[in-house]
């Protein structure tokens, strides 16, 4: 295959953000603030395991090198992983949690949509089955960010810090390299600029609904397509990856 | 005929009893509290559990044991909302739980240590738990009986999947099976214990068998977890940690070691491991979820 270690790189991307948050997510259950949402949270965890787990064996089979969707996860350390700096952030409190999703699920939203029509048919069958999760993930979020931007004083003042806070990461979600390049001239990835104004739209409408008010542009935080990370990560896969790199011949 | 009758006959007739047919106030207290504390042995059950998700040693088992604790609240939910119809709010059954009014199960008193646990918590927990479910789907009250009945498929994959992770770490190399073994060791003696005390030593059990609550007695239900269980052990090499453990020809069961009550007492009555642990979790995710909660009234009152 042509551009095969473009593409490569394009899925671990990918698979890697729907992996970190799907990891952080899960950390949610036991803790949500009602049963109901230890489900929901838990279910959107579920469905990004299972996004990544899809793009990791694709990712096996496009290297045909024997690895697994285990060895990808488990063994790489934090310099090699290319998940979006949003996925990584500390879960925070529920409103943090949300306003992470927000962004990211509208992105994902947008994103998987075009993706439905990319040329590589692993791809697009992939976007289409991951649509329907992220747009159930986004329509959560979205109700949320509108319950807690207009519930109480308490709420909104928290839900809009952490809007604030979390602002100077979603260009990142934006970034293109050669690898994009490459891939869009084959038809096969997304041009991001042309997503950007569909999901600042999608956001700006939940927002508004939300009765808060989107942040200024300021410095933006970047560095996931160099895999250039938060301290956040290293602690992440170093739980994540514990029993696989401890007994490195065991098999669960 | 007098209500009381009328409701002993419906018993006596296997006639389940529905929210709204009249109960003597024991029996609905009775319920109540066995109910909730299903309900509640459900939800903090998901905190040993959920001590090793982020650690699970693959993403298949990882994304096994991420459903069975999603299931595990759903049990949760779905049997609050039952115990609800006894006039008693999930809010109401929540703080007698937090304020150590309400018990749940014990065993999610002991810590969760290795990987191996989650073999045995599947295997020996779940699988203790479904002996005592399937029981109860012949209860008299018909909420709980429906409520046990939709649960206890879903136990069943639990002990299966338990099962399973055992089994590999048993079969594996010899530091998995070390940590199997481990495992059974440390959660053998507490997951026979939950069936609770010896019929003669359950003071409770009376009344709830007269009512139809229970159907079949502590240790009727704990002598058959045993026989079906030791031949699961066998089967994969691992030794159950009772030197008693012996088939009894004439009884065509197992007979078994002097369990430790007090220990059983001293964790029922706050003194376990995890105890405080358990409790002060929920409670800290409960007052951390407020303002979620409350925000979410407000807004639903003022679109209202
Ligand atoms: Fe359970
Ligand atoms: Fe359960
Ligand atoms: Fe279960």
């Amino acid at each position: 295959m042509e551009n095969k270690e473009a593409l490569v790189n394009y899925c671990l991307r990918i698979g890697d953000s729907s992996l970190v948050l799907a990891q952080r997510l899960a950390e949610w259950c036991s803790n949500g603030p009602m049963l109901e949402e230890d489900i929901a949270l838990t279910n959107i965890s579920l469905d990004l395991f299972g996004q990544s787990r899809m793009l990791y064996n694709y990712i096996a089979e496009l290297n045909g090198k024997g690895e697994t969707e285990d060895s990808i996860a488990f063994g790489r350390n934090e310099r090699a992983f290319y998940n979006v700096l949003l996925s990584e952030r500390p879960n925070g409190h529920f409103g943090d949690t949300i306003v992470r999703g927000l962004l990211v699920d509208a992105f994902n939203f947008h994103f998987y949509t075009q993706l439905q029509n990319s040329k590589n048919e692993t791809l697009a069958a992939f976007a289409e089955k991951s649509l329907k999760e992220v747009t159930y993930h986004l329509r959560h979020s979205s109700e949320w960010v509108v319950r807690l931007g207009d519930g109480t004083e308490e709420s909104k003042e928290k839900v809009q810090a952490s809007l604030n806070d979390l602002w100077k990461y979603t260009d990142d979600l934006f970034e293109m390299n050669e690898d994009d390049i490459v891939l869009v001239a084959d038809g096969i990835a997304i041009d991001l600029t042309a997503i950007k104004p569909l999901w600042l739209e999608t956001v700006t409408s939940v927002v508004k609904r939300a009765t808060l008010t989107l942040p200024e542009n300021g410095y933006m935080h970047k560095g996931s397509r160099k895999a250039v990370h938060s301290e956040y990560l290293g602690h992440l896969l170093c739980d994540m990856q514990y029993l696989q790199r401890a007994y490195p011949d065991a098999k669960w | 005929m007098s209500d009381l009758d009328k409701f002993l006959k419906k018993i006596e007739n296997n006639v389940k009893i529905e929210p709204k047919d009249w109960m003597p106030d024991g029996y609905r207290k009775h319920l109540q509290g066995q109910m909730s504390q299903h309900a509640h042995s459900e939800v903090i059950g998901m905190q040993p559990e959920g001590n090793w998700i982020s650690r699970a040693p693959s993403l298949r088992a990882k994304v096994i044991l991420l459903a069975k604790i999603q299931d595990e609240a759903g049990h949760g939910q779905y049997l609050y909302s039952a115990a609800e119809t006894l006039g008693k709010s999930r809010d109401e059954y929540i703080n007698e739980l937090q304020t150590r009014k309400a018990k749940y199960s014990s065993i999610f008193n002991y810590p969760t240590l290795t990987w191996a646990d989650m073999g045995a918590v599947g295997w020996l927990v779940d699988g203790a738990a479904i002996v005592n479910q399937v029981s109860l789907q012949k209860t008299s009250y018909g909420p709980y009986s429906r409520a046990m009945v939709r649960i206890c498929k879903e136990e069943s994959f639990h002990q299966r999947q338990g099962y399973e992770i055992i089994s590999h770490m048993a079969l594996g190399t010899p530091e998995q099976k070390e940590m199997a073994q481990d495992a059974l060791n440390r959660t053998w003696w507490p997951s026979i214990m939950m069936f609770g005390p010896h019929d003669a030593d359950s003071a409770r059990s009376g009344d709830a068998m007269k009512w139809g609550i229970k159907v079949e007695s502590n240790d009727e239900l704990r002598q058959r977890f045993i026989d079906k269980t030791v031949q699961q052990a066998e089967l994969i090499g691992l030794t159950i940690p009772d030197p008693d453990l012996k088939w009894n020809e004439e009884r065509g069961s197992y007979d078994f070691g002097e369990i430790n009550w007090d220990e059983f007492w001293a964790v029922v009555n706050g003194d376990g491991p995890c105890n405080d642990q358990r409790i002060d979790h929920h409670i800290k995710a409960h007052e951390e979820g407020r303002w979620v909660r409350e925000a979410a009234n407000a807004y639903a009152q003022k679109n209202n």
